[in-house]
Protein backbone atom coordinates (compact mmCIF):
# COMPACT_ATOMS: atom_id res chain seq x y z
CA UNK A 1 0.00 0.00 0.00
CA UNK A 2 2.79 2.32 1.03
CA UNK A 3 4.65 1.72 -2.20
CA UNK A 4 1.68 2.44 -3.74
CA UNK A 5 1.31 5.87 -2.61
CA UNK A 6 4.81 6.71 -3.13
CA UNK A 7 4.57 5.66 -6.48
CA UNK A 8 1.14 7.89 -6.48
CA UNK A 9 3.10 10.56 -5.16
CA UNK A 10 5.93 10.40 -7.18
CA UNK A 11 3.66 10.16 -10.65
CA UNK A 12 2.01 13.13 -9.63
CA UNK A 13 5.32 14.97 -9.11
CA UNK A 14 6.28 14.00 -12.69
CA UNK A 15 3.33 15.41 -13.85
CA UNK A 16 3.58 18.45 -12.21
CA UNK A 17 7.51 18.75 -13.48
CA UNK A 18 6.21 18.15 -16.48
CA UNK A 19 3.97 20.79 -16.44
CA UNK A 20 6.48 22.65 -15.08
CA UNK A 21 9.37 22.43 -17.44
CA UNK A 22 6.69 22.65 -20.40
CA UNK A 23 5.51 25.52 -19.20
CA UNK A 24 8.43 27.26 -17.70
CA UNK A 25 11.91 25.59 -20.04
CA UNK A 26 14.07 28.55 -19.78
CA UNK A 27 13.96 28.88 -15.57
CA UNK A 28 14.07 25.21 -15.18
CA UNK A 29 17.53 24.55 -14.88
CA UNK A 30 20.49 26.79 -16.36
CA UNK A 31 19.93 28.44 -19.67
CA UNK A 32 23.00 29.47 -21.93
CA UNK A 33 24.75 32.80 -19.98
CA UNK A 34 24.14 31.13 -16.18
CA UNK A 35 26.45 30.63 -13.87
CA UNK A 36 26.65 26.45 -13.16
CA UNK A 37 27.39 25.63 -9.64
CA UNK A 38 29.80 23.15 -8.12
CA UNK A 39 29.27 20.12 -6.37
CA UNK A 40 30.96 17.39 -4.45
CA UNK A 41 30.40 13.97 -5.81
CA UNK A 42 31.97 10.45 -5.26
CA UNK A 43 33.61 9.01 -8.82
CA UNK A 44 34.11 5.73 -9.57
CA UNK A 45 37.33 5.71 -7.83
CA UNK A 46 36.62 6.26 -4.25
CA UNK A 47 37.15 10.17 -4.31
CA UNK A 48 34.94 13.02 -4.25
CA UNK A 49 35.00 15.58 -7.08
CA UNK A 50 34.07 19.18 -7.21
CA UNK A 51 35.29 21.44 -10.01
CA UNK A 52 37.26 23.57 -8.30
CA UNK A 53 40.06 21.02 -7.71
CA UNK A 54 41.08 21.71 -11.29
CA UNK A 55 42.21 25.44 -10.62
CA UNK A 56 44.40 25.41 -13.93
CA UNK A 57 41.09 24.50 -16.22
CA UNK A 58 39.93 26.90 -18.66
CA UNK A 59 36.14 25.17 -18.84
CA UNK A 60 34.32 21.88 -18.25
CA UNK A 61 32.75 19.32 -20.32
CA UNK A 62 29.91 18.13 -17.38
CA UNK A 63 27.81 15.23 -19.62
CA UNK A 64 25.35 13.69 -17.76
CA UNK A 65 25.15 9.88 -18.53
CA UNK A 66 24.59 6.36 -17.41
CA UNK A 67 25.55 2.86 -18.00
CA UNK A 68 21.25 1.82 -18.76
CA UNK A 69 20.54 4.00 -21.45
CA UNK A 70 21.27 2.49 -25.04
CA UNK A 71 22.14 6.35 -26.00
CA UNK A 72 24.25 7.14 -23.51
CA UNK A 73 26.26 3.42 -24.40
CA UNK A 74 26.81 4.16 -28.32
CA UNK A 75 28.58 7.88 -27.01
CA UNK A 76 30.83 6.44 -24.61
CA UNK A 77 33.55 6.26 -26.80
CA UNK A 78 32.95 9.58 -28.27
CA UNK A 79 32.91 10.98 -24.52
CA UNK A 80 36.12 9.50 -24.28
CA UNK A 81 37.43 10.87 -27.19
CA UNK A 82 36.38 14.30 -26.31
CA UNK A 83 38.06 14.03 -23.04
CA UNK A 84 41.65 12.82 -24.73
CA UNK A 85 41.25 15.67 -27.47
CA UNK A 86 40.50 18.45 -24.60
CA UNK A 87 41.80 17.48 -21.11
CA UNK A 88 45.51 18.46 -22.54
CA UNK A 89 43.63 22.07 -23.69
CA UNK A 90 42.03 22.76 -20.34
CA UNK A 91 38.75 21.50 -20.96
CA UNK A 92 38.34 18.12 -19.03
CA UNK A 93 35.08 15.67 -19.05
CA UNK A 94 33.17 15.34 -16.09
CA UNK A 95 30.52 12.41 -16.18
CA UNK A 96 26.95 12.50 -13.85
CA UNK A 97 24.94 9.79 -13.13
CA UNK A 98 21.93 11.51 -12.94
CA UNK A 99 19.38 8.08 -12.65
CA UNK A 100 18.48 6.83 -8.95
CA UNK A 101 20.17 3.35 -8.76
CA UNK A 102 16.31 2.13 -6.77
CA UNK A 103 14.62 2.65 -9.36
CA UNK A 104 17.21 1.56 -12.20
CA UNK A 105 19.81 -0.88 -11.00
CA UNK A 106 22.16 -0.92 -13.59
CA UNK A 107 23.01 2.64 -12.82
CA UNK A 108 23.74 1.84 -8.86
CA UNK A 109 27.49 3.06 -7.94
CA UNK A 110 28.77 -0.70 -7.74
CA UNK A 111 27.54 -0.99 -11.69
CA UNK A 112 29.04 2.18 -12.59
CA UNK A 113 32.37 1.13 -11.25
CA UNK A 114 32.37 -1.89 -13.28
CA UNK A 115 31.40 0.32 -16.50
CA UNK A 116 33.76 2.79 -15.85
CA UNK A 117 36.81 0.20 -15.69
CA UNK A 118 35.40 -1.74 -18.80
CA UNK A 119 35.27 0.84 -21.20
CA UNK A 120 38.57 2.53 -19.45
CA UNK A 121 37.33 6.11 -18.73
CA UNK A 122 39.98 8.68 -19.04
CA UNK A 123 37.59 11.49 -16.80
CA UNK A 124 35.52 10.84 -13.34
CA UNK A 125 32.41 8.93 -13.42
CA UNK A 126 30.63 10.87 -10.84
CA UNK A 127 26.89 9.34 -8.92
CA UNK A 128 24.43 12.36 -8.41
CA UNK A 129 23.96 11.01 -4.80
CA UNK A 130 20.46 11.93 -3.55
CA UNK A 131 19.73 13.57 -7.22
CA UNK A 132 20.32 17.30 -6.26
CA UNK A 133 23.36 18.46 -9.32
CA UNK A 134 21.22 17.35 -12.19
CA UNK A 135 17.92 19.20 -11.69
CA UNK A 136 19.80 22.73 -10.43
CA UNK A 137 21.85 22.03 -14.43
CA UNK A 138 18.15 21.38 -15.73
CA UNK A 139 19.46 17.98 -17.45
CA UNK A 140 16.40 15.61 -18.85
CA UNK A 141 17.92 12.87 -20.17
CA UNK A 142 20.93 10.74 -20.79
CA UNK A 143 22.97 11.99 -22.42
CA UNK A 144 23.29 15.68 -22.29
CA UNK A 145 26.03 17.66 -22.04
CA UNK A 146 26.91 21.21 -20.32
CA UNK A 147 30.00 22.82 -21.82
CA UNK A 148 30.96 25.51 -19.02
CA UNK A 149 33.69 28.79 -19.45
CA UNK A 150 35.53 29.27 -16.69
CA UNK A 151 35.54 33.25 -16.28
CA UNK A 152 36.68 35.21 -13.24
CA UNK A 153 33.24 35.62 -12.19
CA UNK A 154 32.29 31.88 -12.49
CA UNK A 155 31.64 28.95 -14.43
CA UNK A 156 29.42 29.89 -17.56
CA UNK A 157 27.26 27.71 -19.24
CA UNK A 158 27.93 28.15 -22.87
CA UNK A 159 26.57 25.07 -24.84
CA UNK A 160 23.91 22.73 -23.57
CA UNK A 161 22.96 19.75 -25.66
CA UNK A 162 24.04 16.63 -28.09
CA UNK A 163 28.05 16.00 -28.58
CA UNK A 164 27.14 15.55 -32.26
CA UNK A 165 23.67 15.28 -34.64
CA UNK A 166 24.11 11.96 -35.22
CA UNK A 167 23.65 9.10 -32.73
CA UNK A 168 23.46 5.91 -33.76
CA UNK A 169 26.39 6.42 -36.36
CA UNK A 170 29.60 8.26 -35.55
CA UNK A 171 31.07 7.76 -38.92
CA UNK A 172 28.37 9.57 -40.57
CA UNK A 173 28.40 12.56 -38.33
CA UNK A 174 28.09 15.76 -39.83
CA UNK A 175 28.16 18.35 -37.18
CA UNK A 176 30.37 17.96 -34.26
CA UNK A 177 28.26 19.99 -32.04
CA UNK A 178 30.56 20.46 -29.06
CA UNK A 179 33.85 20.18 -30.51
CA UNK A 180 32.74 23.00 -32.69
CA UNK A 181 31.45 24.76 -29.34
CA UNK A 182 34.91 23.87 -27.21
CA UNK A 183 37.21 25.15 -30.30
CA UNK A 184 35.27 28.48 -30.83
CA UNK A 185 34.92 28.73 -26.75
CA UNK A 186 39.45 28.54 -26.65
CA UNK A 187 39.50 30.49 -29.64
CA UNK A 188 37.56 33.28 -27.62
CA UNK A 189 35.01 33.26 -30.72
CA UNK A 190 31.15 32.89 -30.72
CA UNK A 191 29.60 29.99 -30.50
CA UNK A 192 27.72 29.23 -33.78
CA UNK A 193 25.21 26.26 -31.89
CA UNK A 194 24.88 26.94 -28.23
CA UNK A 195 21.71 24.73 -27.89
CA UNK A 196 20.69 21.18 -29.48
CA UNK A 197 17.98 18.59 -28.67
CA UNK A 198 18.59 14.92 -29.21
CA UNK A 199 16.22 11.55 -28.56
CA UNK A 200 17.69 10.24 -24.56
CA UNK A 201 16.40 8.08 -21.92
CA UNK A 202 14.75 10.13 -19.65
CA UNK A 203 16.24 10.95 -15.94
CA UNK A 204 15.19 8.38 -13.70
CA UNK A 205 14.04 9.66 -10.06
CA UNK B 1 16.62 -0.06 -78.16
CA UNK B 2 18.29 -3.01 -75.71
CA UNK B 3 18.06 0.15 -72.96
CA UNK B 4 13.89 0.44 -73.71
CA UNK B 5 13.61 -3.04 -73.60
CA UNK B 6 14.79 -3.72 -70.07
CA UNK B 7 13.13 -0.04 -69.40
CA UNK B 8 9.79 -2.15 -70.47
CA UNK B 9 11.02 -5.52 -69.00
CA UNK B 10 11.35 -3.22 -65.23
CA UNK B 11 7.91 -1.46 -66.34
CA UNK B 12 6.48 -5.05 -66.45
CA UNK B 13 7.78 -6.28 -62.72
CA UNK B 14 7.34 -2.93 -61.17
CA UNK B 15 3.62 -3.22 -62.39
CA UNK B 16 3.45 -6.99 -61.18
CA UNK B 17 4.96 -5.80 -58.05
CA UNK B 18 2.73 -3.20 -57.62
CA UNK B 19 -0.77 -5.92 -57.67
CA UNK B 20 1.24 -8.09 -55.67
CA UNK B 21 1.25 -5.24 -53.06
CA UNK B 22 -2.03 -3.84 -53.50
CA UNK B 23 -3.59 -7.45 -53.42
CA UNK B 24 -1.67 -7.87 -49.96
CA UNK B 25 -2.50 -4.71 -48.49
CA UNK B 26 -5.85 -5.20 -49.24
CA UNK B 27 -6.02 -8.45 -47.33
CA UNK B 28 -6.22 -6.80 -44.32
CA UNK B 29 -8.29 -4.18 -42.94
CA UNK B 30 -5.59 -2.82 -40.79
CA UNK B 31 -2.64 -3.11 -43.16
CA UNK B 32 -4.81 -1.08 -45.98
CA UNK B 33 -5.36 2.00 -42.96
CA UNK B 34 -2.05 2.10 -42.29
CA UNK B 35 -1.14 2.33 -46.07
CA UNK B 36 -4.42 5.41 -46.37
CA UNK B 37 -2.83 6.61 -42.86
CA UNK B 38 0.42 7.57 -44.55
CA UNK B 39 -0.55 7.93 -48.15
CA UNK B 40 1.99 10.89 -48.55
CA UNK B 41 4.77 9.64 -46.89
CA UNK B 42 6.95 6.49 -48.94
CA UNK B 43 8.71 4.16 -45.90
CA UNK B 44 12.43 4.45 -46.73
CA UNK B 45 12.41 0.61 -46.03
CA UNK B 46 10.11 -1.75 -44.20
CA UNK B 47 11.10 -4.46 -41.31
CA UNK B 48 9.00 -7.78 -42.21
CA UNK B 49 9.19 -10.44 -39.91
CA UNK B 50 6.50 -13.39 -40.35
CA UNK B 51 3.13 -11.13 -40.30
CA UNK B 52 4.63 -7.82 -38.59
CA UNK B 53 5.27 -5.43 -41.26
CA UNK B 54 7.17 -1.96 -39.99
CA UNK B 55 7.59 1.03 -42.49
CA UNK B 56 10.70 2.75 -41.53
CA UNK B 57 10.44 6.38 -41.90
CA UNK B 58 12.76 9.14 -42.21
CA UNK B 59 11.06 12.68 -40.63
CA UNK B 60 10.33 14.43 -44.29
CA UNK B 61 8.51 10.95 -45.51
CA UNK B 62 6.82 10.85 -41.66
CA UNK B 63 5.85 14.61 -41.31
CA UNK B 64 2.75 14.93 -43.02
CA UNK B 65 1.29 12.89 -40.36
CA UNK B 66 2.08 15.58 -37.93
CA UNK B 67 -0.17 17.63 -40.11
CA UNK B 68 -3.77 16.03 -40.87
CA UNK B 69 -6.08 18.22 -41.78
CA UNK B 70 -9.21 15.71 -41.46
CA UNK B 71 -11.82 14.71 -38.94
CA UNK B 72 -9.81 12.47 -36.59
CA UNK B 73 -8.12 12.88 -33.14
CA UNK B 74 -4.12 11.74 -33.37
CA UNK B 75 -2.72 10.67 -30.82
CA UNK B 76 1.16 10.11 -31.59
CA UNK B 77 3.72 8.48 -28.69
CA UNK B 78 7.09 8.30 -29.68
CA UNK B 79 8.39 5.53 -27.42
CA UNK B 80 11.15 2.92 -27.53
CA UNK B 81 11.42 -0.61 -25.99
CA UNK B 82 14.82 0.30 -24.50
CA UNK B 83 12.68 2.83 -22.62
CA UNK B 84 11.12 1.71 -19.33
CA UNK B 85 8.38 4.15 -19.08
CA UNK B 86 7.68 4.44 -22.22
CA UNK B 87 6.92 0.86 -22.11
CA UNK B 88 5.34 0.89 -19.05
CA UNK B 89 2.64 3.54 -20.66
CA UNK B 90 2.23 1.52 -23.58
CA UNK B 91 -0.93 -0.64 -21.82
CA UNK B 92 -3.21 2.90 -21.93
CA UNK B 93 -2.48 3.85 -25.45
CA UNK B 94 -3.32 0.06 -26.47
CA UNK B 95 -6.88 0.79 -24.84
CA UNK B 96 -7.44 4.36 -25.86
CA UNK B 97 -7.15 2.29 -29.58
CA UNK B 98 -9.56 -0.47 -28.22
CA UNK B 99 -11.97 2.21 -27.05
CA UNK B 100 -11.77 4.81 -29.57
CA UNK B 101 -11.22 3.61 -33.01
CA UNK B 102 -14.67 4.09 -33.65
CA UNK B 103 -14.50 7.45 -32.15
CA UNK B 104 -12.33 9.06 -35.21
CA UNK B 105 -9.09 8.38 -32.88
CA UNK B 106 -5.83 7.35 -34.36
CA UNK B 107 -3.35 6.00 -31.87
CA UNK B 108 0.14 5.82 -33.68
CA UNK B 109 3.30 4.59 -31.81
CA UNK B 110 6.43 6.04 -33.21
CA UNK B 111 8.84 4.04 -32.14
CA UNK B 112 12.83 5.03 -31.66
CA UNK B 113 14.74 1.97 -31.23
CA UNK B 114 18.04 2.04 -33.10
CA UNK B 115 17.97 0.06 -36.52
CA UNK B 116 20.77 -3.04 -34.70
CA UNK B 117 17.60 -3.20 -32.27
CA UNK B 118 14.27 -3.93 -34.90
CA UNK B 119 14.62 -7.29 -35.07
CA UNK B 120 16.11 -8.63 -32.05
CA UNK B 121 13.92 -6.53 -29.86
CA UNK B 122 10.97 -4.70 -31.41
CA UNK B 123 9.65 -7.03 -33.41
CA UNK B 124 10.03 -9.47 -30.50
CA UNK B 125 8.48 -7.26 -28.28
CA UNK B 126 5.47 -6.49 -30.56
CA UNK B 127 4.74 -10.34 -30.87
CA UNK B 128 5.03 -11.09 -27.24
CA UNK B 129 2.87 -7.96 -25.84
CA UNK B 130 0.21 -8.18 -29.03
CA UNK B 131 0.26 -4.58 -29.91
CA UNK B 132 -2.81 -4.25 -32.07
CA UNK B 133 -2.20 -0.11 -32.48
CA UNK B 134 0.16 0.63 -35.33
CA UNK B 135 3.48 1.11 -34.77
CA UNK B 136 6.24 2.80 -37.14
CA UNK B 137 9.54 3.17 -36.92
CA UNK B 138 11.19 6.78 -36.99
CA UNK B 139 14.81 6.13 -37.88
CA UNK B 140 16.27 10.07 -38.74
CA UNK B 141 19.85 10.52 -37.01
CA UNK B 142 19.34 14.44 -37.69
CA UNK B 143 17.44 14.38 -34.07
CA UNK B 144 18.45 18.30 -33.70
CA UNK B 145 16.53 18.83 -36.96
CA UNK B 146 13.03 17.11 -36.20
CA UNK B 147 12.96 17.08 -32.85
CA UNK B 148 11.53 20.97 -32.77
CA UNK B 149 9.38 20.22 -35.77
CA UNK B 150 7.74 17.85 -33.84
CA UNK B 151 7.27 20.55 -31.14
CA UNK B 152 9.53 23.76 -29.83
CA UNK B 153 9.62 22.69 -26.38
CA UNK B 154 10.53 19.40 -26.69
CA UNK B 155 13.90 18.31 -25.41
CA UNK B 156 14.23 14.93 -26.76
CA UNK B 157 13.28 13.09 -23.81
CA UNK B 158 10.82 9.70 -24.45
CA UNK B 159 7.96 8.81 -23.28
CA UNK B 160 6.81 11.98 -25.17
CA UNK B 161 3.39 12.44 -26.78
CA UNK B 162 1.33 14.52 -29.10
CA UNK B 163 -2.31 14.70 -29.51
CA UNK B 164 -4.16 16.85 -32.03
CA UNK B 165 -6.77 17.46 -34.65
CA UNK B 166 -8.00 19.85 -36.89
CA UNK B 167 -8.95 22.42 -33.99
CA UNK B 168 -6.14 22.11 -31.36
CA UNK B 169 -2.82 20.41 -30.91
CA UNK B 170 -0.74 19.13 -27.21
CA UNK B 171 2.77 18.14 -26.38
CA UNK B 172 3.31 15.89 -23.71
CA UNK B 173 7.03 15.01 -22.45
CA UNK B 174 6.32 13.38 -19.49
CA UNK B 175 4.70 9.43 -18.96
CA UNK B 176 0.83 9.16 -18.68
CA UNK B 177 -1.26 7.16 -16.33
CA UNK B 178 -4.55 5.58 -18.31
CA UNK B 179 -6.62 8.46 -16.64
CA UNK B 180 -4.48 11.21 -17.45
CA UNK B 181 -4.11 10.07 -20.90
CA UNK B 182 -8.02 9.73 -21.18
CA UNK B 183 -8.69 12.52 -19.53
CA UNK B 184 -6.24 14.57 -22.12
CA UNK B 185 -7.85 12.87 -24.98
CA UNK B 186 -11.40 14.09 -23.76
CA UNK B 187 -10.10 17.69 -24.18
CA UNK B 188 -10.07 16.77 -27.95
CA UNK B 189 -13.32 14.80 -28.49
CA UNK B 190 -15.50 16.38 -26.34
CA UNK B 191 -18.57 17.54 -28.40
Amino acid sequence: MKKTMNFALVGLLLVVSAFTVNDTIEVDGYAIGDFASDFNLMSTTGNMVSMADYPNAKGFLIVFTCNSCPYAVAYEDRIIALDRKYKGLGVPVIAINPNNPDVQPSDSYEKMKVRAKEKGFTFPYLLDDGQKVFPKYGATRTPHVFLLNKTKEGNKVVYIGAVDDNSSDASAVETTFVEDAVDAMLAGTPIEIKTTRAIGCTIKV
Amino acid sequence: MVNFKIQCYDMQRIIVLLVVVLMISCGSKEKKESQLLLAEGIPKLTVAVDDIHLPVYDFNGMEGLFHKDDHKTYVINFWATWCKPCVAELPYFERIYTEQKDNNVEVILVNLDMPKMWESNLVPFIKKKKLKSKVIILEDPKQNTWIPKVNADWSGGIPATLIYNNKKREFYEQSFTYEELNASLNEFIKK
